[in-house]
């Protein structure tokens, strides 16, 4: 039974890399489970060439976006873990409530917003958007983590004098790794992935991140399917390598209150 | 000391109490937090109350107009009369209903089967959550093709001979269009219309739409892995000698399972229904670059409307209304979640 559980879910690699490797002429609708007949990389040539640009975008868009709310989300995590006061658990009830919202209800005010400050369709403006709507996951996630380390440590640094930030820079920050690790890769995922908010911002094609290239890509009828295929391996692969190796820290981000947007 | 972020199943992980501050020092938590409060109740609750009163307001065109629309809440009532809107919120319960069936139920048994321990559980774990990590484009598109009627799993059926052995008995070959497919599955429209007699003039048929079929499969491969992880770190805070005590009892395994695992599961099922609950009240980029908005409105979905009437026909009240109609949705189901969860820590 797993067996079977393990070819369904491993079919659609399979027909992504092998229609990807056939060459154009040779993918027609009879033959689309074979294995091809003779290896070639056209459809990765192409799809390659024309994505490219786009998956430039992508890094340039999710490294700063990554970073930067990983940063500001584990300061909101530590106050919210360690500092709590009056009112700290609404308002990160307030603050958590923003990452489950529909983003199509914001979408009008948002790209008006970016006109009147001038980022509308441009890249850094999409990397402020990622950052202010990541915030509630990664102080999420970073709450959680910071809730599990224990109170001791606190309690020492106070002693030694140290205060709020003291105490975060130099008992937390250095304890802190594995949560940047985990918030890091799944931020990069979900940015890298994210298609509403590039599709929308972006209007320009040259500035477009990789996901809206590759469905305008496969939108076009004028190109293969060897190609789009080929084009989808090359989207997914950074997310995809980032999952093969560091598999174990992205299933701890999702667990540790994911949500695919 | 190594910290270790602990596997939850539960969103918010309890917090110990926290050492009591001194008095001067009070003020710096609130302060530290302001910027990030200050941009959600920008970015999040002013933009929503915005949204709320474009989709109340004239600007349906691309001249932008905020004045109010007479009378109140006129975009709603068209937009509830619209059968396309009808088409969707149909699609989304469908689809919400088959899809959580489906990636609840599956990745239970994966996590189930997984739990014996047999020769690579790691491996199969991660090629079942691999697809999670892929993008709903990228998954979209491959599934597309895969259930294209003229090749992908059609092939596969006669391949297999299953359309063979229906044509030797007499039978039509059993090729759906699938994605091309408007047609209806179990429409309730003429039971309906013996309760409720104006059900008859209604022009969308009530049931399971056969091209939405395909989508649910895909968002079932996309996610299945996300429930099968949730059980699985649920499974693991089932203590040892709590299976260890059943079996002194005299449970077989198949009864550890039924009488101990799964009802301690309870609430992972819960967190896990809520959490690919929202994502399917939401989903659209799955539909987007896999049917679009299908043959006759068949896997169109208010996300996509949205879309449509926003960017498109450049209708901002009518894109807003649905928008916050979506909004609603959502917050049905997390605000309850979020506040319970919250309130235990």
């Amino acid at each position: 039974m797993l067996l079977g559980f393990m070819l369904f879910f491993l079919m659609p690699v399979y027909v992504m890399v092998v229609t990807g490797l056939k060459e154009a002429t040779k993918v027609s609708l009879s033959t689309m489970w074979n294995l091809p007949q003779q290896l070639s990389g056209g459809g990765f040539v192409e799809a390659w060439r024309r994505l490219q640009p786009n998956l430039g975008n992508s890094l340039m868009l999710a490294i700063p976006a990554t970073i930067l709310s990983a940063i500001w989300g584990s300061i909101n995590g530590y106050v919210f873990a360690k500092w709590r006061f009056r009112g700290s658990n609404l308002l990160f009830g307030i603050l958590v409530f923003g990452m489950f919202i529909p983003y199509q209800s914001i979408l009008i005010p948002l790209i008006q917003f970016l006109e009147q400050v001038k980022l509308y369709g441009t890249i850094p403006g999409l990397v402020v958007v990622h950052v202010i709507y990541g915030i509630a996951i990664t102080s999420l996630i970073f709450r959680n983590f910071y809730a599990a380390i224990p109170n001791e440590l606190m309690e020492a640094a106070r002693i030694d004098g140290a205060g709020i930030i003291r105490t975060y820079l130099d008992v937390m920050l250095p304890l802190s790794m594995p949560g940047f690790v985990v918030v890091g890769i799944f931020q990069f995922t979900n940015i890298w992935n994210d298609f509403l908010f590039g599709v929308t911002i972006l209007p320009n094609p040259a500035a477009q991140p990789v996901t809206v290239a590759l469905n305008n890509l496969s939108g076009s009828f004028s190109v293969d399917w060897n190609v789009v295929m080929a084009g989808a391996v090359v989207a997914a692969l950074p997310t995809a390598l980032v999952y093969i190796f560091l598999g174990r820290f992205f299933v701890r981000g999702l667990l540790a209150g994911s949500v695919k947007g | 000391m190594q910290a270790k972020l602990t596997v939850n199943s539960r969103l918010v992980a309890g917090v110990e109490k926290p050492v009591r501050r001194r008095h001067l020092s009070g003020l710096f938590p609130p302060l530290i937090l302001a910027p990030a409060v200050i941009a959600s109740i920008i970015f999040v609750y002013a933009f929503i109350a915005i949204t709320v009163w474009v989709s109340l307001s004239k600007w349906g065109t691309l001249r932008m107009d905020f004045n109010l629309r007479e009378p109140f809440g006129y975009t709603y009532q068209q937009m509830f009369s619209m059968p396309r809107w009808h088409a969707d919120l149909r699609n989304t319960f469908i689809f919400t209903i088959l899809f959580l069936f489906g990636s609840i139920f599956v990745g239970l048994l994966l996590a189930l089967l997984l739990d014996r321990k047999l020769i690579g559980h790691t491996i199969l774990r991660n090629v079942f959550l691999f697809p999670y990590a892929l993008s709903f484009i990228v998954t979209g598109i491959a599934w597309r093709w895969i259930f294209n009627p003229e090749t992908g799993v059609n092939l596969l059926f006669d391949g297999l001979g299953i359309n063979h052995l229906i044509t030797s008995m007499g039978g039509h070959p059993f090729k759906p269009g699938w994605t091309t497919d408007p047609s209806v599955l179990f429409s309730i429209n003429n039971w309906l219309a013996m309760i409720f007699p104006g059900v008859k003039n209604m022009s969308v048929h009530l049931g399971i739409p056969i091209a939405l079929i395909p989508v649910v499969v895909a968002a079932c491969w996309q996610l299945t892995g996300f429930s099968m992880a949730m059980y699985i770190a649920g499974m693991s805070t089932i203590s040892h000698e709590l299976r260890e005590a059943a079996r002194i009892d005299g449970a077989n395994e198949f009864q550890i399972y039924t009488t101990v695992i799964l009802p301690l599961l309870g609430p992972v099922t819960v967190s896990t229904a809520i959490i690919l609950g929202h994502v399917s009240l939401k989903i659209f980029d799955l539909i987007f670059a896999m049917t679009g908005t299908g043959p006759g409105f068949a896997t169109d979905v208010p996300g996509i409307f949205v879309f449509d009437q926003t960017f498109k026909a450049t209708k901002y009240n009518l894109g807003a209304a649905a928008s916050v109609v979506m909004l609603l949705l959502v917050s049905l189901v997390i605000v309850p979640y979020l506040w319970s969860s919250l309130r235990k820590s």
